[in-house]
This record gives structure tokens, sequence and C-alpha cells, in this order.
């Protein structure tokens, strides 16, 4: 995760350095004194690490000074070494934006959730981390709304805590409605804040439990839900996170009511890409690596790590772009919009994409 | 292939390979952090060789500081460009997925700009491995190595050619991927060379800069002896370079192979001109690290995408499975591989009727009943 730095002309002593270090740059020579010692690279060092669930952990990072900080919201991608393997994953800050020089990873050990229970079971102060710049577009408006209704299940409470935190720093009069999915009480991670942050007049917090008794609302979302938790919600702003049930729910009842262009979504969580093997057709070949297998319908990234490969990638689900690589030939549909690529050359996503017919991947 | 070589069945062919790919994925499936720690070792070693070269040359006037410095810088350029450089950028360690040893971003401390050199390399050469007129390495488009290159008088002067690309190694690896003899034959045109050509003069720009103009400037009244040193640097690593590659496809024994003989080439049939086009140099631990492993060139050509560190460790197996089909498995010490080659870089110079009969391999190198012995 290399970050560019603008050329600027009177950076001339970083020039000579790197003038010096050619053709390897400063940073890897200074990094063999202190991981956390880079000029370009962007690293994080933990500097805390609570366990706040018996399966969430959460992470204090300090990065470098090539930070250029985050919108509440955006998430970063976290790379980790393990079994001298670097593996990244996509995490959303929980922290308010305006808390400086430091950040907070929620992360919930998932039971496949490989980089997730390392970090759970691993992670110590001093551990450095690989990241990269915030990105995403699932933020506030500068404008802040009047009215926000911020939803999440699960794991993903991170992006809209992070919101909620932010808005709290910035002693926003508007209301706000917490609305978030649980299975028990004991599943709801900062639970101790979310009710202080409740404590302000502004802003409502509701919990609901999906397995328990004991909260605001018990079950899972639907319209009552909704109404129940912000009679307002046809003049808000809806931020929404959370696993693939909770979303698709969600979003039904939005459309439902005509309200699906108020609605702001982030996947945390790859839905599951339905794909019918039976239309399956023709042979996919990736001819860097002089390979080729019949077509077995499922996406190009899990086709090319079926034929052993390893090609670089991050999150999965079509947001980070690490595994972006070039079709030389043939067409794909991406799975989760139905759109062709018919071009030759062009980049696709290949978590995302599954070939129709003979396919070649620049792989 | 001569009458000599040693020729498999069908069937024989397929197991080969067969065997060849179980032992790969034995490999593959166990590479690890150890893996990993191993090349980060060596970077370490090469990059703090690399600072404290340059440091002792600032004391330059001081003689042992010198040659203590120029020491140090050659050996980092020679881990540099041999054990992190070549074996970085046949993507051993891609499957760590780590920028910073990644294929496709790595550069070397030399002039010849990586994405040439993986084009002409990994792609040419290790596809077409001694195919006559296919592979460009037999000779570099400049020297005659191979029986078959049919003599010219132009090829009298096969020493001296081959003295001078020892001694500019480095400047005749970024040269080689121009395809001179391509331009000249008219197979390829001079606007094609275009994107080489800019690399080549970005890359020896930024290479020259640094080992000639800025860091003897840095060390200011000793400009003259910093740049000595570093030109001395490069001259080892040319030299060292040189002689380790060229113990790679040129010692006698060696099999060379026509296109006819290796059209609709088999997995089985790719392995065996590999093992058959290939030599080994034998030696300790640190020769094997300081050639890059080069030194298995024979495990290397199998298998280039293997971290070169596993090279050592399956040797006795591909040697086994030499011995299995009755394969030869050239190996050697360095003086002997090197006269090997040298011999051969004078013999070739002089025109066939003038040596009498294609000679034999000499005594010493190892072929199929020895080697079936050894194992």
């Amino acid at each position: 995760m290399t970050a560019q730095l603008e050329r600027k002309p009177g950076f001339s002593v970083l020039r000579l350095l790197e003038a010096l270090a050619t053709p390897h740059g400063v940073d890897r020579y200074l990094e063999l004194v202190h991981p956390m010692l880079t000029i370009r690279d962007l690293r994080g060092e933990v500097t805390r690490v609570h366990r706040s669930t018996s399966d969430t952990v959460t992470l204090t990072v300090r990065p470098t000074r090539r930070w250029r900080g985050f919108s509440a919201g955006q998430f970063v991608r976290v790379g980790v070494d393990i079994d001298g393997v670097r593996r990244t994953r996509c995490y959303s800050p929980a922290t308010s934006q305006h808390r400086a020089g430091e950040f907070e990873l929620t992360i919930k050990a998932h039971a496949e959730g490989l980089v997730s229970r390392w970090l759970h079971s691993n992670a110590e102060p001093g551990l450095v981390l690989h990241l990269s710049q915030a990105e995403g577009t699932f933020t506030l408006p500068d404008a802040r709304p009047d009215k926000v209704l911020l939803i999440s299940g699960g794991s993903g409470i991170t992006p809209v805590l992070a919101m909620l935190r932010t808005l709290a720093d910035e002693d926003h009069t508007g209301e706000v409605t917490f609305l978030h999915y649980a299975y028990t009480e004991a599943d709801v991670p900062h639970r101790d804040e979310l009710r202080a942050l409740a404590e302000r007049a502004n802003v409502n917090l509701v919990l609901a439990y999906t397995h328990a008794d004991g909260g605001d609302l018990r079950g899972f979302f639907d319209e009552t839900h909704l109404r129940a938790a912000a009679p307002w919600h046809a003049e808000a702003r809806t931020y929404l996170c959370g696993p693939p049930g909770l979303m698709s729910g969600v979003r039904d009842v939005f459309t439902g009511l005509g309200l699906a262009d108020r609605l702001h979504t982030e996947e945390f969580a790859p839905a599951p890409i339905t794909v019918d093997a039976a239309d399956a057709t023709g042979e996919v070949t990736f001819a860097r690596s002089d390979r080729a297998a019949a077509n077995s319908g499922r996406t190009l990234l899990e086709q090319a790590e079926a034929a052993g490969l390893k090609p670089e990638h991050g999150c999965r689900m079509g947001i980070c772009f690490s595994c972006n690589r070039v079709k030389t030939a043939g067409c794909t549909r991406d799975v989760r919009n139905g759109e062709l690529s018919t071009d030759p050359d062009e980049e696709i996503q290949l978590c995302v994409s599954v070939p129709v017919g003979d396919v070649s991947i620049d792989l | 292939m001569s009458d000599k070589t040693v020729r498999l069945t069908p069937r024989q062919f397929e197991e080969l390979g067969r065997d060849l790919d179980a032992l790969r994925q034995r490999v593959v499936d166990d590479l690890g952090e150890e893996d990993r720690k191993y090349i980060y070792d060596v970077v370490k070693v090469q990059r703090a060789l690399e600072v404290a070269g340059r440091g002792l040359l600032f004391a330059g006037f001081f003689p042992p500081a010198w040659l203590a410095g120029v020491a140090a810088l050659s050996v980092s350029k020679i881990l540099d460009n041999m054990e992190i450089g070549h074996n970085v950028m046949h993507g051993q360690y891609d499957w760590m997925r780590d920028p910073a040893l990644n294929s496709k971003m790595f550069e070397w401390d030399t002039v010849a700009p990586a994405e040439n050199w993986k084009h002409s390399h990994n792609y040419i050469h290790h596809t077409f491995t001694n195919i006559l007129g296919k592979d460009r390495d037999i000779g570099y488009g400049v020297l005659r190595m191979d029986e078959a290159q049919r003599w010219n008088p132009y090829y009298l002067g096969n020493p001296v050619y081959a003295f001078l690309l020892m001694a500019f190694f480095q400047w005749g690896v970024m040269l080689h991927d121009m395809e001179t003899e391509r331009l000249i034959s008219g197979e390829k045109k001079w606007a094609d060379t275009a994107g080489v050509r800019k690399r080549m003069w970005h890359k020896g720009l930024k290479q020259t800069l640094k080992d000639y103009v800025l860091f003897p400037a840095l060390t200011g009244p000793m400009f003259v002896t910093t740049l000595a040193g570093n030109a001395t640097a490069n001259l080892v690593r040319n030299v060292w370079a040189f002689s380790i590659i060229f113990c790679g496809h040129f010692p006698s024994g060696v099999e060379s192979f026509t296109e006819e003989e290796t059209a609709n080439e088999t997995r089985g049939q790719w392995y065996y001109r590999q093992m058959l086009g290939s030599a080994n140099i034998s030696g300790s631990p640190l020769f094997h690290i300081m050639s890059g492993n080069l030194s298995h060139q024979i495990e290397h050509h199998l298998f280039p995408d293997i971290p070169a560190r596993r090279y050592p460790q399956i040797a006795p197996e591909v040697r086994a499975i030499c011995a299995k089909y009755g394969l030869p498995y050239n190996t050697g010490g360095l003086g002997k591989q090197l006269g090997s080659v040298v011999g051969k870089i004078v013999k070739l110079a002089l025109p066939d009727w003038l040596r009498g009969k294609p000679s034999t391999p000499p005594a010493g190198t190892v072929g199929d009943g020895r080697a079936l012995r050894a194992a």
C-alpha cells in the first residue's frame, strides 16, 4: 500500500535521498530500522487493544504521517502478514473523524474470517498494520442533514458509530436515531458509550435484539420498527450497514415507501452471489499463468483460486479494486448489477465478475 | 539433441511430468512464514552491506576502508541482483502479496530495467530454453555458444566479445533487450523499440547518476576514490554474475534443441528440455546464496517461480528423478564448469574444419550412467 507523494519542487532533500536510494526507495531502508519509520508507505501502529465482547477486538491505531484522515463512514484497507502472506481486509474506523492522530477499529472475529480471527487472538500493542488511505463514499454530506437515521446490524455498527461520534463532536443539534440490531444485549459493542451518547437531547438510541428480550425492540427489521424508532424517517437521511438479511429488509421497506433515494448503504459482508451453474459455459483462460479451466459459473477470483492461482485481492465484494485485472478477451458479467463487459482489454474486478462464455484474463 | 541424448517414451514423459508436478505442488503447499523471513533476512543483510559500503567510502583515503567499502558494496550488489532481484522478478515471492517483493513492482540495482528484462528472461528464455533460433540467451546474439550456430569470421573474436561482455555485463544485459540481431535481420523495426529504449534511458541515467555522480559528490574531496570504488563494485558484480550465469547453460554436456524437436511439447517434454538444457554448480550454502541459487539452475528451470531457497532442499529429489529415467544431471564445481565454458568460447571461435569433428563431452561431466551411480 504505497501512496504516491506529490512532486513538489521544494522537496529537494527527499528527492536527493530517493536518488541515492534508487531503485529501492527510501522506505525500503528506513523500515529496517523501524517499521513505522516510513516516508511514503502508510502504516499504523496498534497502541491499545481492548477485547470488549468475547468475539470482538477494538484496536487503537496510530497511523504514520502520510495519513490524511477520514470521513465518518469510510473504510481503510488493513494488511497483516499471516504465515508469510499479506492478507488485506476493509474495516471502517469507528471513532469520530475529529479525533486527531489515531482511530479505532472494532473487529468481530467471524468463524471463517482468517484476518479477524488472527487479529482477535494476536493483536498486541506494537503490532504494525499496513494501511491504505480512507476510501468509500458512504459518508455524511458536509452540510449535515437535520434528521439522521443510522441503522446497523452486528459488526456493521462501525461506520455508523463513527458518524454518531462525529456528529456528537460537532455538537450537532438535529435529530439522530441510532437503531442497532444484535442477537442479545451482550453482543452490542461500545454499549456504555452508546448509552452515554444517548444522554444528549437530540440522540435517540434504539437497541433491537433478534434473539432476546430486554431491548427497545425485538425481532428483525420491519416497517413497525422503522415507525417506532424514527417516525420522521421520510424527511431523514438514512445510513445503513449490516448483514445481507438486514440490508435487503431495509431496502425493501424503503423502496416500498418510495424512499429509496434517501437510503445510503454500505455492505460489509458479501451478499451471497447466485449464479446459475447451468448457465456457465465456455473456458476460462488465465493467460499469464498458462492455465485454463472450464467455466464453473463462480466469480473469476474464485475460479482463479480454484485453478491454484493466488491473485492479489482485498474485500472480495467489489469495493476495494485490489483484484482488478485486464480481461484480454471475452465477455464478463458484473454479478452485482448484471452489467456486461464486452470490450477486450478492459479492466475488470475479478471478485464480482463471472465469465459469459470463453474468457481470457491477464493473470 | 545429439545421438547420445537419452530419449524417453511418451508414457515416461507423462510420468516424468506427473512426478515433477507433484514435487512442485508439495513445495508450493509448504510455503509460509519461513520463506518470508528468509528473503527479508537477505534483504536486511544486503541493505546493511550497502549502507556500510557507501559509508566506508567516505573514508576512502584510508586504503583498508576503501577495500572494505568496495567489498561490502560488491556483495550488496550481488545479493541485490541475484538472490533478491532475479528471484523476486520471477514471481517467486508473489504469493506473499507484499508489494515490496512483488514481481510487478520490483526494480534491481543494475542498469537493465526490470520490465525489459522480465520479457526477455522470464518469457523468452524460460519458455524457449535452449531452442536454437528461439532462445535469445544462446550466445546473447553476440557469441557463438553452440555448434549449431553457423561459424563466420566474426566469431574469431568470440573470446574478446566474451571478455567485454563480462566486464560490462550490466550494460550487456540492458542492451540485450534491444534485440539488435532482430533489428539487423529486419524482423523488428527501430520504432518498435521506443518503449524499451525509453526505459533503458531512464534506468541507465538514474543508476549512473547515483553511482558516478551523487555518491562521489557527497564524499567531497574523495570524489575520485568513491567513483573508483563504485565502479569496482559494479565490475566485481559484473564478473561474478557473468561467471555464474554462463555456467547455467553453456558447460559441455548441456543439450540444445531445434524447433522441430520441441513442436507440440507436453508438460513432461518441457520439463525434460529444462533438465537437459541446464547445468548446476556445486558448492557451499554461502556460495549458493551468493549465486542467487542459480547454482541450482536445473531446479530453477524446472520451477522458476518457487522461492530459490527451496532449490537446494529439493535437489536430491530432482536428482533421483533424473536417475529414475536415466537422464543426466549436469553438475560440477565452479572451476570445472567455468573452465568448460571458457574452453567452449575459445573452441567455437574457430571454424569447424579447423577443429576437426565436434568434440565429445569432456571427462568429468556427469553423464546418465554416472547420475545413476551417484543416486
